[in-house]
This record gives C-alpha cells, sequence and structure tokens, in this order.
C-alpha cells in the first residue's frame, strides 16, 4: 500500500510541477500576481510529494518487501541496516528519484526563504526548476519506474553489489547530488534574468549563495568519492580521470568559474553576459554527466545498468534544456547592457584570468572526455584518454591559475597595483621557494613535479594568510602597526573574506597532497607468515592468515604488523577478501594504518592453497591533505555562507532586528 | 587607456589562453592516445611490437598460471586468436577464466603481450564493451549479452550462468 502511495506522490509531482511550470508563465500574459505567485506553494508541495514518493521507497527497502522489483534487485534480509538504507540510491531508479528529490528540495528552498529576490524573479525562477523537475519525473515514471512491481515475489532479494556495501554509498551520492543538481538553481536563475531581459547586482546577489552551497556540496561530494574509490578499488589511486569522475569535475570547475564571476558582477556590475553563459554551461555540464553516466555509452568503473531507451530521453532532455537556453541566450544577451570598466591589472582582470584558466581547463577535460566517443562514431577506431593526456593538459592550464589565486586577492578592484601586490607577496614567494628548495634537496634526483607543487602548496596557503593579515593592518591612514588592533580587525573582518581565504588556503592543503603523491612508493610480493613486503620506509610482516566472519560475508584476513627500517613496530593493519555469497561475489578490503596524515597501505592479492598470499603495500606521504583540503575548501564556503550578506535561510531575524537603528537616522 | 585597448588586451588574453589549451590537448592526442585492439587484429600483425595498446578479449579457460614473486600469465582470446599475456601485480577480484577483461601494455618481441594494467569490471555481468563490440563483430556474442544482465530484473536466480561462465552459455542471456 505505502509503495502505492509512493507512486501515486511521484505522478502528483508531475503534475504539481507542471502546474508550477505553467502558471508563472500564464501570469506574464494576464499580469496576475496572485496566478503568478502559484509557483511557490506548488514548489513547496512538489517536494513534499517527492519526499514522500522517496520515503516510501525507502521503507520498502528497509522492510524488504521484495514483491518491489526495485528491492528485489537490490536487497537481500541478511544487509545491514544502513545499506539497506543506502541501497534505495545504489542503483539507477532510486539515484533518479533522489536526484529530482533533490531538484525538488532547491526548488521548495528558494520558494520558501524569505529574501529579498524580486517577486517576479524568483517566480520565474521557480517556472524553470519546475520544467527540469517535470521532465526528469516524466523520465522517472515512463523510463525507470522504482515502483515497479513483481508478481510472485521471490523469497530472497539479489543483494547490492557488495562493492557500494559501504559507509562511502550512504553519503557520497547525497553530497555529490546535492552539488550537481544543486547548479540547477543557478540555471534557473539564469535563464529567468534571459525571459525578464534584467541582469544586475541584484541578480548575482541572488544567485551567489545558492552558487556557493552547490560548489561547496559538489566539493565535498567529489572529495568523499575519491576517498571511497581510494580505500575501496584496492588500486591506491585517488583519482583515475574516468568519464565519470570527469563527468563531475567538468561542473565543478565550471562552478568554480562561476561563482568568481558572480563576485565580479555583484560588485561591479561587470561580466554579466559572461556569468550567464557560465550559470547555463555549469548546470548543462551537470546534465551531460548524468548522460555519461546513465547511458552506458563510455566504459567507466562507475555506471548504472543501462537501457538504450533511457539513453535517449536524457539525450533529448539534454537537447531541449541546454539548446533552449542557449538560443535563448544568444536571442537575449545583446540587449543586456554591459557596465563596469576595469583595467587589465586589477582584481576583476586577475578574475577574468581565474574564469579563462578554468574554462580552459574544463575544455581540455571535456575534449578528454568526449573525443574516444566522436572518433568511434567517425572512424569506429577505438581509442582510451587516460592519465597521461589529462596530466599533460590539465597540470599546465592549473599552475598559472594558482599562481594568481593570491595575486588577484592583492590587487584593487577597477585599478591594482602589480609591483605592490608583488611586495606583499614577497613572503609567500620566499615560502614556496624554501618549502620548493628544501623538497627537492631532500628527494634529489626524485620526480620533477612534487617539489614544485609542494611550493605552489605553500604559496597559497601562505598567500591566504597574507591576504588576511593585510586586510586586518589596513591600507592608508588606517594602517596600524599594533598586533592587539590587527587581531582585533580581523576577527571582525566579513566572513566571506575568511571564507574565501579558507577556501584558497584549501586548495594549498590539496596541492600539497597531490604533488606529494609522486614520491609513493610500493611493494609486491608473495609471501607465508613471517615473510615480510617493503614499501618506502615501511616492512610489512604477514603475522598469520586467517578467517573473520560478517553480518552477510565471509572474509579471509592477513594480519600484518608494520614496522620503519630502524625494525621499530609502528601498528598493526589487516587486509582481506570478502566474499558475499548472495551476490557469490568477492572484494578485497584495503587495510589502511594512518601516519600523521600520511597513509600505508596494503592490498591482499590470491591467497594460495599452500597458504601463502599476495600481498601488495603502498606508501603514500601526505595523501590525506588531499581529502583534507578538499574539506577545507568546502568548509570556506559554508563560513562564507554564513556572511549576513549571503542568509539564504532567515534574514527576517536581522531585517526585524535592523529599523529601530535605522529609523533615528532617517 | 581606452576601452578599445583594453578590449585588445582582453582578448590577446583570452587567445594566449585558448591556443595554449589547444597546443596541449593537440600534442597529448598524438602522445597519450590508446587504441583497442583484438586478439585477432594483434594476431594479423597490425601492432608493432613497443606500441601501447589495450587488449581486449576473454580469458582462456585453463589459461592462468600464477609463477612465483606474484607473475601471472594468462591468454586472451576472441575465440579465434589468442594472445598470451605476461602481468606482475595483482589480478581484480573479478578477473576470472571465461570472463572478459582489457589489458594494457605492450608486445614484446616475441610476440607476448607484456601488461601493466588488467582491467575487469567491478561487476560480475559486465563484459567491457570494447570486448563486446569485438566479439559481436565476429558473429560470437549476441546483443544484450554484454549488458548487466536485464532478466536479473525478473528475479532469476543468476547463479546458472555464473556457475558455467563459458562463452556459449553467457551469451544466451
Amino acid at each position: 500500500m505505502i509503495v502505492e502511495l509512493g507512486h501515486y506522490a511521484l505522478a502528483l509531482a508531475l503534475a504539481l510541477s507542471l502546474v508550477q511550470a505553467v502558471m508563472p508563465a500564464w501570469a506574464a500574459r494576464s499580469g496576475d500576481a496572485a496566478l503568478r505567485e502559484v509557483a511557490v506553494p506548488a514548489a513547496l508541495g512538489t517536494f513534499a510529494c517527492l519526499l514522500f514518493s522517496f520515503c516510501a521507497l525507502a521503507y520498502a527497502h528497509v522492510a524488504s518487501d521484495f514483491s518491489v522489483q526495485n528491492v528485489v534487485e537490490n536487497s537481500h534480509t541478511a544487509k545491514p541496516l544502513i545499506y539497506k538504507i543506502s541501497g534505495v540510491w545504489g542503483n539507477h531508479e532510486g539515484s533518479m528519484l533522489l536526484w529530482v528529490l533533490i531538484l525538488a528540495l532547491f526548488g521548495a528552498w528558494v520558494a520558501g526563504a524569505k529574501t529579498s529576490v524580486p517577486p517576479v524573479l524568483r517566480t520565474n525562477t521557480l517556472m524553470v526548476q519546475a520544467s527540469i523537475t517535470f521532465v526528469f519525473v516524466l523520465f522517472i515514471i515512463t523510463t525507470s519506474n522504482p515502483f515497479s512491481r513483481v508478481a510472485p515475489a521471490p523469497l530472497e532479494g539479489n543483494d547490492l553489489n557488495p562493492l557500494l556495501q559501504d559507509l562511502g554509498l550512504a553519503i557520497h551520492p547525497p553530497l555529490l547530488y546535492l552539488g550537481y543538481v544543486g547548479f540547477s538553481i543557478t540555471f534557473a536563475f539564469a535563464v529567468a534574468a534571459l525571459i525578464e531581459g534584467r541582469l544586475d547586482a541584484v541578480w548575482a546577489r541572488a544567485v551567489r549563495p545558492w552558487t556557493l552551497i552547490a560548489w561547496s556540496f559538489l566539493t565535498l561530494g567529489i572529495a568523499m568519492g575519491s576517498y571511497w574509490a581510494y580505500y575501496e578499488l584496492g588500486w591506491g589511486g585517488w583519482w583515475f580521470w574516468d568519464p565519470v569522475e570527469n563527468a563531475s569535475l567538468m561542473p565543478w570547475i565550471a562552478g568554480t568559474a562561476l561563482l568568481h564571476s558572480t563576485v565580479v558582477m555583484e560588485k561591479r556590475d561587470a561580466l554579466k553576459v559572461w556569468t550567464v553563459l557560465l550559470a547555463i554551461l555549469t548546470f548543462s555540464l551537470s546534465l551531460l554527466g548524468t548522460f555519461i553516466v546513465r547511458s552506458g555509452l563510455l566504459t567507466s568503473v562507475h555506471s548504472f545498468a543501462t537501457d538504450p531507451s533511457r539513453g535517449v530521453f536524457i539525450l533529448a532532455i539534454l537537447a531541449l534544456f541546454i539548446g533552449g537556453s542557449l538560443s535563448l541566450f544568444a536571442w537575449r544577451a545583446p540587449m543586456l547592457r554591459q557596465g563596469g570598466l576595469f583595467a587589465p591589472i586589477s582584481r576583476e582582470g586577475a578574475l577574468v584570468m581565474n574564469n579563462l584558466f578554468l574554462v580552459a581547463a574544463c575544455a581540455t577535460v571535456f575534449v578528454g572526455t568526449l573525443y574516444p566517443l566522436l572518433l568511434e562514431m567517425l572512424t569506429g577506431d577505438k581509442i582510451s584518454v587516460g592519465p597521461p593526456f589529462f596530466n599533460w593538459t590539465f597540470i599546465p592550464l592549473a599552475l598559472p591559475l594558482l599562481f594568481i589565486v593570491p595575486f588577484g586577492q592583492a590587487l584593487a578592484w577597477k585599478r591594482g597595483d602589480a609591483t605592490a601586490a608583488a611586495q606583499r607577496l614577497l613572503a609567500a614567494f620566499a615560502g614556496a621557494l624554501v618549502v620548493g628548495l628544501a623538497a627537492a634537496a631532500y628527494a634529489w634526483g626524485g620526480p620533477v613535479m612534487a617539489p614544485i607543487g609542494l611550493g605552489v602548496g605553500a604559496y597559497l596557503i601562505i598567500g591566504s594568510v597574507l591576504e588576511i593579515w593585510a586586510r586586518a593592518r589596513g591600507y592608508g591612514q588606517s594602517r596600524t602597526r599594533d598586533l592587539g588592533t590587527t587581531w582585533r580587525r580581523a576577527i571582525g573582518l566579513p566572513r566571506s573574506a575568511w571564507g574565501t581565504a579558507l577556501a584558497h588556503a584549501g586548495v594549498g592543503v590539496a596541492v600539497l597532497g597531490i604533488a606529494a603523491q609522486a614520491w609513493s612508493t610500493e611493494g609486491l610480493g608473495t609471501i607465508r607468515p613471517g615473510g615480510q613486503v617493503a614499501a618506502g620506509p615501511y616492512i610489512a610482516v604477514l603475522d598469520r592468515v586467517g578467517p573473520k566472519k560478517g553480518e552477510n560475508f565471509e572474509e579471509t584476513a592477513a594480519f600484518l604488523t608494520l614496522r620503519n627500517r630502524a625494525g621499530d613496530v609502528i601498528g598493526t593493519v589487516e587486509t582481506g577478501k570478502r566474499f558475499y555469497p548472495s551476490r557469490r561475489m568477492t572484494v578485497t578490503e584495503a587495510g589502511l594504518k594512518t601516519v600523521g596524515v600520511s597513509q600505508i597501505y596494503a592490498s591482499l592479492g590470491e591467497v594460495m592453497p599452500d597458504g601463502a598470499i599476495g600481498l601488495r603495500l603502498y606508501h603514500k606521504p601526505l595523501v590525506l591533505l588531499i581529502w583534507i583540503g578538499a574539506l577545507i575548501m568546502a568548509a570556506g564556503g559554508g563560513l562564507s555562507l554564513t556572511d549576513r550578506r549571503m542568509r539564504v535561510g532567515a534574514p527576517v531575524k536581522a531585517r526585524a532586528k535592523l529599523p529601530p537603528a535605522a529609523v533615528p537616522a532617517e | 587607456m581606452t576601452r578599445k585597448s583594453r578590449r585588445l588586451i582582453l582578448i590577446a588574453c583570452c587567445g594566449a589562453v585558448l591556443a595554449l589549451a589547444l597546443g596541449l590537448i593537440l600534442s597529448a592526442m598524438t602522445g597519450s592516445i590508446v587504441f583497442f585492439r583484438s586478439p585477432a587484429e594483434v594476431a594479423a600483425n597490425a601492432v608493432p611490437p613497443g606500441t601501447r595498446f589495450r587488449l581486449g578479449g576473454l580469458v582462456t579457460e585453463g589459461s592462468l598460471k600464477r609463477g612465483p614473486d606474484q607473475n601471472v600469465e594468462f591468454a586472451v582470446t576472441d575465440t579465434g586468436a589468442t594472445v598470451a599475456v605476461q602481468f606482475r601485480g595483482q589480478l581484480p577480484d573479478l578477473f576470472r577464466e571465461g570472463q572478459g577483461i582489457v589489458a594494457e601494455g605492450k608486445l614484446d618481441a616475441g610476440g607476448v603481450f607484456r601488461a601493466d594494467t588488467v582491467l575487469a569490471k567491478h561487476d560480475e555481468n559486465y563484459m567491457p564493451r570494447e570486448v563486446a563490440d569485438a566479439l559481436k563483430a565476429q558473429g560470437r556474442w549476441q546483443e544484450g549479452g554484454g549488458k548487466p544482465a536485464p532478466k536479473e530484473a525478473a528475479g532469476e536466480p543468476k547463479d546458472g550462468a555464473k556457475a558455467d561462465p563459458t562463452l556459449g552459455q553467457r551469451s544466451e542471456r
């Protein structure tokens, strides 16, 4: 019964989103404000229906209702509860439902938040958002219904793919979708502005918090996915340049560019047309990513059970929204007035360069991801574009970009002084040089890029500290030499200034971690108890091999003692092979030992009948910094969101407090 | 500085960055693209030794030999031609005889494929698309076989297909 209600709620959401999409357009003809405002309750209603629908599916999973096909395919009675819940989105149908739920969540968030967004812009945004929701709910109902029944119901389900039975599945997709799909709202704002033909600082101020929210979640989602792949796939790699990873990276890069260009638009009323185009492109890349993942066109470690009809449907959605929005852009953009002049050497100039490099980097990822597909269609040749391509194209574009980051911040708006900015960053240059040279001396003859990368990371971190320092010290007459005043001023700086510094420092931290991976070492061997495998400064000694029992798997585990080269015991680590009887599938469970921010990574290979095992041991110096850096970046985004100018949730209180102070002033 | 010269500087910067990106893409295209080859193509001497490529096919039944120190030998076939493969390292969990795999590496002078990467998709129903296409081209594989089992949806026991993962069995699905 609950399943049927869930299905019904899904259909109701379809109808409500249609109302939400049509009414504002109708109202625009008749000029009826009340009719226009129907979009607001409709948005809330759509979200409520989809939430109910999602909960109904989750209920079916938790209760192991094997009369539902989706549950049969992806669940099992012996599966731990947490994976029964996360299994809801561990498959195509359920994850699509989560996708539209988040789409509707952002719609309802815009509808419910009491912001100063002009009402017409708000309802037009809701209209665009609803049209996306409508099409995707239609997609679910017609091609991927999660509520379809099976008769007769089997007694037991097929279980979830064991690789997905991990905490990573519980966290990664919701975060990723909050980011990925979150960019739909900036897209909706952009299209709404184009429809209305009004594009100003008010628009930029309305869009910025949403961009920040989506960007922060996408950062977390990608980082979480990367860490999950790192420990679960057993290859010790943290980024594979896999088409599906690229599909999430492209909106992230474009979203980063959007984040920066909206700043220019809000502060200086410049780069309007470009910002709108970026907002459209960012969500278009999200849609493209959805298409890549769901159509199965590109070979990847991800991908869902594919069905050609789904691919064609999503391609049609892609054509509709990307084609439609770009046509609208081409038609309306020439009418938008250009504003805000600036000199090439200025904050704006630096942000333009930031956008240029980001877009160029995004384009290279785009080409590398889709070129194999194009070539196969044209010539029939099958090729694979792997890490060498992306490293060769992406890194040379990323390095100048990273160089600009602190530099741009040290420049003034409108017209900057490059010499003064360079002087301000003297400490950062010096620090980078020291770190880079020290690393090069320490690991002489090693990889060239690693010391350079460490230097760049140090430069970014020191640059962020200097930025806060310089702003707290003040400029011109208000400049202070007193440490106490500096400290108080630093505390009093806008939260967005701290957020920016934090996010940029986070990039630096991640760059440190990425660069240090060039020094990772690995060892491989066939050993018996007492035998050892070495990697870098560590040695793993096999104590014993034994069985372990899990809730729904049987594990053969290797217990290892880790020592350093001097022979001191660092700790123990265990790695195993888990056999899941329900799927008759074996999965390697890597063993991780964290030393500071470095990790020792053990992965069990074949267990021979005579008791010998294959073991691969990696030493990954500073590897955790990659994800810590991403966390810091997202935290910077979150901190910026708490800035008074950017709150989307509840600025009502702030406004209520204001009048007593404001009235006498008038 | 006039508006015109500012715009020129901006356009010059755009041009420079885009030219850099294009140059990088083109240079990377010539150096780091890896082609996919089937055993039949390798047997027809289509690939000179020393060229990096991806070899895809089914692991020949009974060909897997584990040597000392994590050295492995097996053969990859498209049921017509067969290529011997050498690899040092850990094979993926889903590596099985009869299963479709993709290996990346180079041919040595003796015609043995020295792989440095072996990929088997992390899904037991998976057939690398390139492998499925290559087999299909030779009429050894039926449409739908490479798809992750639509029949599974009907709740059929999967063990039938798993118990004997030979080509004939699998292509029936």
